[in-house]
């Protein structure tokens, strides 16, 4: 990512404003899913990784327990690979990255966790390279920042912020772990989608 | 601003709609295009292991095979490469086919472009074959071997399979032996090495050892000594018979540079491309120890094939430059 692009947009969620909601919806979890072994976070590649590991962090320190932890990158699950006719795709094709899934997922509520709720195609492609991999009791969905603009029929079921947004307008998530500082930024320049 | 970084970018666009992809030969490839194929190809690998094999990711798309040569390995691994990544598959074989009427291969092209298909993947014993069906149909071409040119995904398939197992590329030695002269698969092994980094010797008979190779040569099969890796090529009996004299004749060649247990040390890998001539150029009890990647190969051909459609449907610069110097030809 552009670096100029990250720090120019207008603050939403500060370092500070970041922890709180995660730790809001960690507890939101925790009330949710008592039965705390059953649940797996698995974090969309790539922002959805972190985030998940946080959460996990979270809960543990508040429940005792923490969730099994898994990984899915979802590029060769998305519906504009190509254009027919052998022209180039819409937009380059990102980077390939990890699937970890190292627990079995039969029986098991599984929680995806992505930084931005969008169209909701990342997620429909997340549901279904995590059906290849087993059969959950339960799939949920749990974002840091929802801004509205869906295209499939999907709602998440854990969300820190409702931003409501113009398609011009983009919501730019910045984590330590990633882009070395916390922050949910709105740019307002727009920009090729990736999702 | 945010704004003047984009807008360098888009001035940086190349107009029109970008030249089609193809992996005509190893020459096509930078450093950068291996990477990001043996990368994509261990992610394949991965999905691999999963109860569920098949991934949708090409979903609606078409690949032909199309196969004047006949093929074990390659035609199998494009078909099930396609088939995992969920494309549709149409597999056509020079005998049995139009071909046998005496159809051109401009013809074959013709008629098989216009199913629309996405990729052609072809092998033919023609050198210049792939080009032509690129300049006739509006498909992505992959060239699996035209006569004594190219076989660009054997080498890709071999440098994953090197990486795998020796953790590295780059600093390796590779000796690789025998008919040097009619292997295609020599031909693009020697330039997918000097792209990594690869050191290669060309051991054989003088007779087998093309001249214009830009690597290290030596009739001295002692020279596989301090190789990592032995690849060893199929003896080409069937030019051998024909009257000709490379060799004086498949025992000697055996005899002199045949690859033995003895010739080798305890751990030094060996590939063959295949199909092997069992006591020819190899002996049994090397193509069946445990350091003989001979299935290993077979087994990265999947995977590196699945990325190359993949790739060539989606990523990089491949081909871009064969293509054009073809349309210039």
């Amino acid at each position: 990512m552009n670096t100029h692009a990250l720090t120019a947009g207008k603050v939403l969620l500060d370092a500070d404003a970041l922890t709180r909601t995660l730790t809001r919806i960690a507890h939101e979890i925790i009330e949710a899913d008592p039965e705390l072994a059953d649940v797996a976070l698995v974090g969309i590649q790539t922002r959805g990784v972190p985030l998940a590991q946080r959460l996990a962090r979270l809960i543990e320190e508040r429940a005792g327990e923490a969730p099994d932890l898994g990984a899915v990158d979802i590029t060769f699950y998305r519906d504009d690979v190509t254009v027919r006719g052998g022209e180039a795709p819409l937009a380059p094709q990102p980077l390939v990255r990890a699937t970890q899934l190292d627990f079995p997922l039969d029986g098991r509520t599984v929680i995806l966790v992505d930084d931005v709720l969008y169209t909701g195609r990342t997620i429909r492609a997340a549901i279904d390279a995590l059906l290849d991999y087993g059969r959950p009791a339960a799939v949920q969905l749990a974002v840091l920042v929802d801004r509205g603009h869906r295209e499939l029929p999907i709602r998440p079921d854990y969300v820190g912020k409702n931003l409501p947004t113009s398609r011009d307008e983009r919501i730019q998530v910045q984590l330590v772990e990633v882009d070395e500082v916390d922050a949910v930024l709105l740019v307002s320049r727009p920009e090729e989608e990736t999702r | 601003m945010t704004g003047s970084i984009r807008l360098v970018k888009d001035e940086l666009r190349p107009p029109g709609p970008p030249p089609k992809r193809h992996l005509i030969s190893v020459a096509d490839l930078e450093r950068d295009d291996v990477e990001r194929l043996l990368g994509t190809a261990r992610t394949f690998a991965a999905s691999l292991e999963r109860h569920v094999k098949k991934l949708p990711t090409l979903k609606g798309h078409l690949v032909v095979n199309l196969f004047y040569e006949s093929s074990t390995r390659t035609s199998s691994s494009f078909e099930l490469a396609a088939k995992r990544l969920s494309a549709d598959t149409l597999n056509v074989k020079s005998s049995g086919s139009s071909v046998d009427k005496g159809e051109s291969l401009k013809d074959t092209a013709l008629t098989l472009g216009a199913y629309d298909p996405d990729v052609i993947v072809i092998r033919h014993p023609q050198i210049g074959a792939p080009q032509l069906v690129a300049r006739v149909t509006d498909a992505h071409v992959v060239n699996a071997g035209d006569g004594k040119h190219q076989h660009p995904t054997q080498a890709l398939l071999d440098l994953y399979t090197i990486r795998e197992e020796l953790g590295r590329l780059e600093g390796l030695h590779v000796a690789i032996v025998g008919d040097v002269l009619h292997s295609r698969v020599a031909r693009s092994l020697v330039q997918a090495f000097r792209l990594v980094g690869i050191h290669c010797t060309l051991v054989g008979p003088p007779a087998l050892l093309p001249r214009e190779l830009q690597a290290e040569m030596t009739t001295d099969i002692a020279a596989v000594a301090t190789a990592d890796v032995v690849y060893v090529l199929r003896m080409q009996s069937e030019r051998m018979q024909a009257g000709s004299n490379y060799v004086p004749s498949l025992r000697e060649y055996s005899a002199r540079w045949g690859i033995t247990p003895e010739r080798l040390r305890p751990g030094q890998k060996v590939m063959h491309p295949g199909p092997m001539n069992r006591g020819v150029e190899i002996d049994p009890r090397v193509a069946d120890s445990v350091d003989s990647l001979v299935t290993t190969e077979v087994r990265s051909g999947l995977v590196v094939r699945m990325a190359v459609l993949y790739d060539v449907l989606t990523g990089g610069p491949v081909g871009v430059r064969a293509l054009a110097a073809a349309e210039v030809a």
